[in-house]
C-alpha cells in the first residue's frame, strides 16, 4: 500500500496545528489511505515546537528559519529517505483541507501523473475559498507566464497543495526554492520531464497566522517570483 | 618628506600590519586576505612614490589624477562586493543544507529514544 507522507510546514501555527494534525488523521481513516502527518517546525517563536513534539505526528525541528520552500524541501527529504511513496504538502494554517487529498491521490494514480495540484480554478469559479481579487490576478499573471515559457498550463500556480511521486519528490529535494516556491516549481516540473495534474479542490480561508503576502510585499513576491521564473527556466534550458 | 607621505606610509604599514596580524589568529581566512594585501601594497607604493600617481594618470589619458584614484577604486569595491555577495549566497545553501540534515537526524535519534523506552 501507498505510504503518503502529508507535509505541513508550520511557523508560528500554535493555535491551528493539532487541528491539522487531527484532521490528517481523521481524513486517514475515512479515506483508507495511509497518510502520516510530517510536521516541519520552520523555528517558530511560539509554542509550534512543543505542541507538535506531543502530537501523534513526525516532528522535524529546523534549527534556524528556513522560509516555507527549506520548510516544505525538509519533509520532501524526509518522505525520500524513510520510504514514502508520496508526498503532499498541506499548509500549517488549515486553508487545505485533508480530506480533499484523496481526491489527488486518486487522480494521480488513474492518470499517471508525477505532480497533483490542487486547484480552486480548474473549473472556472469553484466552490470555496476563492482569495483576494489582486492575489486572482497575481495568479492569472503566473498562469500566462509559465505557458508562455514551458507551454504548460497551470490554472492554480501559487497554490501549495501539491502531491508528489517518488520520481518528483527526487527532484524538489535536490533543488526546491526557499521564498515563495510555488510558481517557480511548476518550471522545475516541467524542465524535468515531470506530469503536472490539477484537480478543483475546495479551500478554507485561512483558520490562524497572517498571510505571507499584503500589500506593498505583494509587489515584491510578483518581481522576485519572475525573476525567479526566468533564471529557473533559462538555468534548466541551457545546462 | 612631507608630513601627509609619513602618515601616508605610516598607516599603509599599520593596515598591512594589522591584517598579517589577524590572518595570524584565523580571524581572516587567506583567500580574502589577498585583495586587502594588495591594496595596501599599492597605496605603500603610492605613498613612497609621490609623482607616481601623475605619471600613470597621464599615461592612461586621465587629465585629474584623483579621478582615476575614483574609478579605479570604486571598480575594486564593486567586484569585491560582488565576490562577497557570491560568498554569502553559498554560505546561505550550505546552511539550509546543514540545518535540514540536522533537524532529520534528530527526528532520527529522538524517535529511536522513544522507541527503546
Amino acid at each position: 500500500m501507498d505510504k503518503i507522507a502529508v507535509i505541513i510546514p508550520a511557523y508560528n501555527e500554535e493555535t491551528s496545528i493539532a487541528a491539522v494534525v487531527a484532521d490528517v488523521h481523521k481524513a486517514s481513516r475515512e479515506s483508507g489511505l495511509h497518510y502520516w502527518p510530517v510536521v516541519v517546525n520552520d523555528c517558530s517563536k511560539d509554542r509550534t515546537g512543543q505542541i507538535i513534539a506531543a502530537l501523534e505526528c513526525t516532528a522535524i525541528q529546523l534549527p534556524i528559519n528556513l522560509g516555507i520552500g527549506g520548510a516544505v524541501q525538509t519533509g520532501f527529504k524526509y518522505a525520500l529517505l524513510n520510504g514514502y511513496t508520496h508526498a503532499v504538502q498541506v499548509d500549517g494554517d488549515g486553508q487545505h483541507p485533508p480530506g480533499e487529498l484523496k481526491k489527488l491521490y486518486q487522480k494521480m494514480k488513474a492518470e499517471g501523473i508525477d505532480v497533483m495540484i490542487g486547484s480552486r480554478f480548474v473549473e472556472g469559479e469553484g466552490r470555496g475559498f476563492q482569495s483576494s481579487l489582486m492575489r486572482r490576478l497575481g495568479i492569472n499573471y503566473f498562469k500566462r507566464l509559465n505557458k508562455l515559457l514551458v507551454g504548460v498550463v497551470v490554472h492554480d500556480s501559487t497554490s501549495g497543495l501539491r502531491m508528489h511521486n517518488i520520481k518528483a519528490l527526487q527532484v524538489v529535494s535536490d533543488y526546491y526554492p526557499d521564498e515563495y516556491p510555488e510558481p517557480e516549481a511548476v518550471i522545475l516540473y516541467v524542465k524535468n520531464g515531470l506530469k503536472i495534474g490539477e484537480v478543483q479542490v475546495e479551500m478554507l480561508e485561512r483558520q490562524g497566522g497572517v498571510s505571507s503576502i499584503d500589500g506593498v510585499r505583494s509587489v515584491y513576491y510578483m518581481a522576485k517570483v519572475t525573476m525567479a521564473v526566468l533564471f529557473t527556466f533559462i538555468r534548466l534550458t541551457f545546462r | 618628506m612631507p608630513i601627509i607621505q609619513i602618515l601616508a606610509i605610516a598607516a599603509s604599514l599599520l593596515f598591512l600590519l594589522y591584517i598579517g596580524r589577524q590572518i595570524i589568529k584565523g580571524k581572516l581566512r587567506e583567500e580574502y586576505s589577498f585583495v586587502w594585501i594588495f591594496s595596501t601594497v599599492v597605496l605603500l607604493i603610492f605613498s613612497f612614490w609621490r609623482d607616481g600617481l601623475e605619471i600613470v594618470a597621464h599615461t592612461l589619458g586621465v587629465y585629474q589624477a584623483p579621478n582615476l584614484v575614483f574609478t579605479a577604486a570604486i571598480f575594486i569595491i564593486l567586484v569585491y562586493l560582488l565576490h562577497l555577495s557570491k560568498v554569502a549566497s553559498r554560505l546561505h545553501q550550505q546552511n539550509k543544507t546543514l540545518s535540514q540534515e540536522l533537524a532529520l537526524l534528530k527526528e532520527k535519534v529522538e524517535r529511536s529514544l522513544k522507541g527503546n523506552k
